[in-house]
Parts: C-alpha cells; sequence; structure tokens
C-alpha cells in the first residue's frame, strides 16, 4: 500500500473519531482513500472535506474538545496555514493528531518530496513557547504504526503530535501489516478517560470546562507557560524514541530520518563493505529530541554526519547535543531532489574523514 | 393587587421575573449601554427555559465577548479570530445530538472569518450562530468594522468611511440567506423591549431548529457600541435606529429549512 493510504486505514482502524483535511499534492490521497472507504458506514468516523487547512485544524480543535481521536493531514504549505490553529491547540491542552507529508519550500515551492519543515514542526510552528510531539516514519509500516503511537502519546500528555512524513514516504508504496481494528470509545469511555478536562456538556456536579488558551493574568499565564515546560520535560524523561543501526563499534555516526535514513541505511553498508566503521542513529521522535544518546556517543565518536533533505535544520539540534565535543557536519539536498546513497557516502569520506 | 404587600411580593409565586440559573454572579466587563448582556441573558433564559444546559456547548469569539464563557454556565470552547463556526462544525459533526452556538462580532464573522461563516453556513451545519454587527471593533478601541456604515468615524477611518478606500458596508446576513444550508435566516435588535422579546422568540427558534437537522439558523443582532462610536447609551439608540436600521431593516430574511436534504447526494449528473 501507498503511504498516505496507510494513514487513512490505520485511522479507521484505531477508532479514530473524525478526520479533517483540504486537499494539497503530495497526501491527497489520505481523504482520497478515507472517502472511497466510507468509514462513517462501518465506524461512524467522521470525514469533511474543510473549505480551508484553516477550518481543518479548527474543526479538529472544535472535536477534539469533546475528547475524541481527530486527525488532520496536509503538506508543508497547508500545515503553514494550521500554525494558528497547532499554537492554539497546544495552549488550550487539547490532543489531536496532524500528518506532515512534506514538500519543498519556501512558499508554493514544489511538489517534490523534502525534510526542510523540521524547524516548524520541533520548534513550534506558531507563535508561543510550545512544542508538538513529532514521530518521523521512515517506512510505510510506520505510517501505519504511529498513527495508534500519535493517538497514544497526543492524549497522554493532551497536546497536539505530529507524523512528520515527506513526499517519498508519503507516495512510496512497500508491503504493511495492519493494526487490528479497535472500536471507536464509547460515550462512557470518554467520560471515564478525559473525563477531567473533555467539554461534552456542563454536568450539574462539576464546574463547567472552557477549552481556551486566553489567559489575562501574568502570573497566571507564567504557571501555565511553566507547566506546559514540565510537560516538555516529561517527554524528554519518558517518550525519546530512535533507532540504532550498527552504531556500538561506530568511528562515525549518520544522524537521519525518514527517508533520509533509508538511503543513509545503504550508505552505511557500502561504507562498511570499505572497512569503515560507521553507524546510524534515526530518531523516531524529533520532540522529544535524543539529546542524551547523541551526547553519549559524542565522546566515543570522531564525528557525526546530519543526513537531511534541508540546508541544515536538524544538524543544530545534533550540535546542541554534542556541544562541542567532537564534528558536526551537514549533508543534504534541497528543493525536492533526493540524495543517493552513494552521495552520502562521498560526504562521510570528504567531511568527516577528511583532514 | 391592591392589597399586595412588601411581603408577598419577594414569596417565590408572586415573581414575574429573575436572573437565569444559567447566568452566572461574575460581573460583566461590558460598558455601559452595551448590547452583548441582554443578548447574554436572553441565550441563558432560552438554555434554561428548553432544559439543554448539558446539552449545550458555546464557541465563543475574538472580540469583546472572548470572555463570554464567564457570563453562561455551560461547557465552553473559545476559538481563534474568526473560526468559531469551523470549531463549531468539528464540534456537532462528531457529536450531533449536542446544541452547538457560535457568538461573534462583525469583525470576527465578517472579516476575518468570513470563510468559515460561509462554509459552514453552505454547509448547512446544524448549528446556532449569533451575529453582534455594532459596525465597530469594539475591543481593539473603535477601529473600522466590515459593516461600518458610509462616513461613519471610526479610529481608522477619522474622516468617516470612504468607499474608494474602504469599500462598501458588508451585508453579510443577506449574502447567507441566499446560501440553501441556511434554515432559518433573521435581524434583530435589543434596544426596547419589545425588540428584546422578539429577539429572544429569534434565538429560542433558532436554538429549536438544531435539534431539528434542517440547515443552520442565523440571528444577526444590531447593537450598539456607545465606546467606540463615543455616543452615550441613549443617544446610541437612537443613532442606530437612524443610520443602522435603513441598511440594515429588522425582520426575517430567510424561515424556513434546507427543501433539499438528501436531495443532491443521491443525484447522479449526466455524463
Amino acid at each position: 500500500m501507498k503511504g498516505n493510504e496507510v494513514i487513512a486505514e490505520a485511522a479507521i482502524r484505531c477508532g479514530c473519531d473524525a478526520y479533517f483535511g483540504y486537499p494539497i499534492t503530495p497526501q491527497s490521497e489520505v481523504m482520497e482513500t478515507l472517502m472511497i472507504r466510507r468509514p462513517w458506514e462501518e465506524t461512524g468516523m467522521v470525514v469533511l472535506q474543510a473549505e480551508s487547512e484553516v477550518a481543518s485544524i479548527n474543526m479538529m480543535y472544535g472535536a477534539t474538545s469533546s475528547g475524541k481521536k481527530i486527525m488532520t493531514s496536509s503538506s508543508s504549505p497547508g500545515i503553514s496555514l494550521m500554525a494558528e490553529g497547532i499554537s492554539y491547540l497546544a495552549g488550550a491542552e487539547l490532543p489531536g493528531l496532524i500528518v506532515n507529508v512534506q514538500r519543498g519550500g519556501p512558499g508554493l515551492g514544489t511538489i517534490q518530496p523534502s525534510q526542510a519543515d523540521y524547524f516548524q514542526a520541533t520548534k513550534g510552528g506558531g507563535h508561543g513557547d510550545y512544542h508538538l510531539i513529532v514521530l518521523a516514519p521512515a517506512s510505510v509500516q510506520e505510517m501505519n504504526d504511529f498513527v495508534g503511537l500519535g493517538f497514544d502519546l497526543a492524549f497522554k500528555y493532551r497536546n497536539p503530535a505530529m507524523i512528520l512524513a515527506d513526499g517519498v514516504i508519503g507516495q512510496m508504496m512497500e508491503k504493511v501489516e495492519l493494526n487490528d481494528f479497535k472500536p471507536r470509545w464509547t460515550e462512557e469511555q470518554i467520560e471515564e478517560l478525559n473525563g477531567s478536562w473533555a467539554a461534552t456538556g456542563k454536568k450539574t456536579h462539576r464546574e463547567r470546562y472552557i477549552k481556551t488558551s486566553l489567559e489575562m493574568v501574568s502570573e497566571k499565564q507564567e504557571k501555565f507557560n511553566q507547566k506546559l515546560q514540565a510537560k516538555y520535560r516529561q517527554m524528554e524523561e519518558e517518550d525519546v524514541r530512535y533507532e540504532l543501526i550498527n552504531c556500538d563499534d561506530a568511528e562515525y555516526i549518520i544522524v537521519a530520518y525518514g527517508v533520509s535514513a533509508r538511503l543513509s541505511q545503504k550508505a552505511v553498508d557500502v561504507l562498511r563493505k570499505q572497512g569503515i566503521k560507521v553507524g546510524l542513529l534515526r530518531p523516531i521522535t524529533l520532540f522529544p529530541f535524543p539529546t542524551k544518546i547523541i551526547s553519549e556517543f559524542a565522546s566515543k565518536v570522531k564525528g557525526f554526519l546530519s543526513v537531511e533533505m534541508s540546508s541544515g535544520q536538524m544538524v543544530q539540534d545534533v550540535r546542541l547535543a554534542v556541544n562541542g565535543k567532537t564534528k558536526v557536519e551537514h549533508f543534504g539536498r534541497m528543493g525536492g531532489v533526493i540524495a543517493t546513497p552513494i552521495e552520502v557516502v562521498e560526504a562521510v569520506q570528504s567531511k568527516l574523514m577528511g583532514e | 393587587m391592591a392589597d399586595l404587600q412588601l411581603q408577598d411580593i419577594v414569596k417565590p409565586e408572586n415573581q414575574v421575573y429573575g436572573k437565569s440559573k444559567i447566568l452566572t454572579d461574575t460581573p460583566m466587563h461590558y460598558c455601559y449601554g452595551c448590547s452583548h448582556g441582554v443578548v447574554h441573558k436572553l441565550i441563558a433564559e432560552v438554555i434554561e427555559e428548553m432544559g439543554i444546559q448539558e446539552d449545550t456547548i458555546g464557541v465563543s469569539p475574538v472580540g469583546c465577548s472572548v470572555m463570554m464563557y464567564y457570563y453562561l454556565d455551560i461547557d465552553w470552547l473559545q476559538a481563534a479570530h474568526g473560526r468559531a463556526p469551523a470549531l463549531a462544525t468539528g464540534y456537532k459533526r462528531t457529536n450531533p445530538k449536542k446544541y452547538v452556538f457560535t457568538y461573534q462580532g462583525d469583525g470576527d464573522l465578517a472579516a476575518i472569518g468570513t470563510a468559515e461563516t460561509i462554509h459552514a453556513v453552505n454547509r448547512g451545519e446544524n448549528i446556532v450562530m449569533i451575529f453582534i454587527n455594532n459596525a465597530i471593533y469594539g475591543m481593539t478601541g473603535g477601529q473600522m468594522a466590515p459593516t461600518t456604515m458610509v462616513g461613519q468615524v471610526t479610529a481608522t477611518t477619522p474622516y468617516g468611511r470612504d468607499i474608494d478606500r474602504n469599500g462598501y458596508p458588508l451585508k453579510i446576513t443577506e449574502l447567507l440567506a441566499q446560501l440553501p444550508g441556511a434554515a432559518y435566516v433573521t435581524r434583530q435588535s435589543v434596544h426596547t423591549p419589545a425588540n428584546v422579546r422578539k429577539c429572544k422568540k429569534a434565538i429560542r427558534k433558532a436554538f429549536e431548529n438544531s435539534a431539528k437537522n434542517i440547515g443552520t439558523s442565523f440571528v444577526e443582532v444590531v447593537s450598539t457600541c456607545n465606546s467606540g462610536w463615543k455616543i452615550d447609551p441613549v443617544e446610541s439608540n437612537k443613532w442606530m435606529e437612524e443610520n443602522m436600521f435603513p441598511f440594515y431593516p429588522l425582520g426575517d430574511l430567510k424561515n424556513g429549512e434546507r427543501s433539499d436534504v438528501g436531495e443532491y447526494s443521491v443525484q447522479k449528473l449526466k455524463k
């Protein structure tokens, strides 16, 4: 199946209550697949084509306020339009799953794959001090797996989560093992699981719930900001995910996510055949970032190469983690051009192994 | 009645009017003479009389009424500027048995949120939209609104609204009445006791409609903003009657329901 189709199928299977979206290349198959599948007949899941990405993200705000599992998807320019709503979701502490199948920018850019939205995704993207939980799939299988995981994390922290994919992962076809069907939460389950915050109508036994991000008193707003920061620190403690490939004896480590991790893995194979001890560290969560493990390797290896389809965004987080202990370089192609494994091999040789 | 003593008047059976239980005791932050408080009261009374406190969700806007959730004891969502109809759509679609209403000013509904407004009504979302049109931006200090009258002086039209520079006042309510998704579109005011009663009936009808799944119900309330207009409350009512009512006439613009429910959903186009 195609990565984008799998996102749709996984949403139905994990008990998602609604999808709101607006067509944009290269992810339109998400909504198209949902419309063909007609999950409203099968699970009661609502699927609605909104008038814009601005409306989609705000429909998510409305629906998720009732404690339900809501998903939207878009690609880079559309995510920029959603940035306002994402900031409000974070500010109102509402969960929700946003899929970004990245394309090249800035502006209308290109419809070809890119990883240039790393900053936008991991540093918040909208206004104010907040973060999204960011998951980076590197296979169609992970497009399936991260839908459920994304919802779990979003509800655990009451914070929006993002699957940061790219045009390659969205468009490519691979074998995939789909999840078993999980029913949607019943009204009773929602009261039990999310009753402490979900605006399901004011009950006589509780105060009214107000899903807002507004606070007029500076001291109270600062307290709330501190609460958010504590949540992000907890994510860094409990929910960092990454994959290590050939890192045990590595002298050099490539850090790459998504499609760049796939082609870097090939580059590692080629370099290993040449007798060069190279490993791959693949961040699965881009926020929280695997800072600790990179920092641990920093005192053992001769250098890191961050491979990304951008001018070098994640490399800044790698440098912060390494904190000057060893060399950190970046290699990437831009504008929708996908690097080849051989280019990565050459980058390791010239940028890390050269004098 | 002549025998009614003071101690009799306070007896519950003799009370003919009181504060709705849906209204909280929080003092409202609105200026004297502002229409918001009256419309809030009417919505609260309708919710109480219909017995739908547990089933009603309000969506507050950005503008003077952003903190409306302090005053009505129901669950609330607070929207980004202009996005209330999108929030209401999301909530109502996933919770079809609830009564969902938006409460928006002219800047929120007819400027920054025009797209969300038009598309929510065009889809015939089964929600209530309450539109407070006072022809000015109150909260930010009296700037021009999309509904500001031609020639009206505001903070950003200090020499009066000039159509060459600023375009025309937007009759968004007339525009919405054209859409097949709209069930009920009406324009009301709350500047006299008679108008208050009429307006309450309109709000009640709008709420009742939303349980019938017959399309969007839209209630505009032509309102005063004496602080923004810099006219005292009594004079404001007169100014509204003289200047706004001829351009924004009161009354129902549409009173029916979507006649075509289900018709297009199965209709096949000829190849």
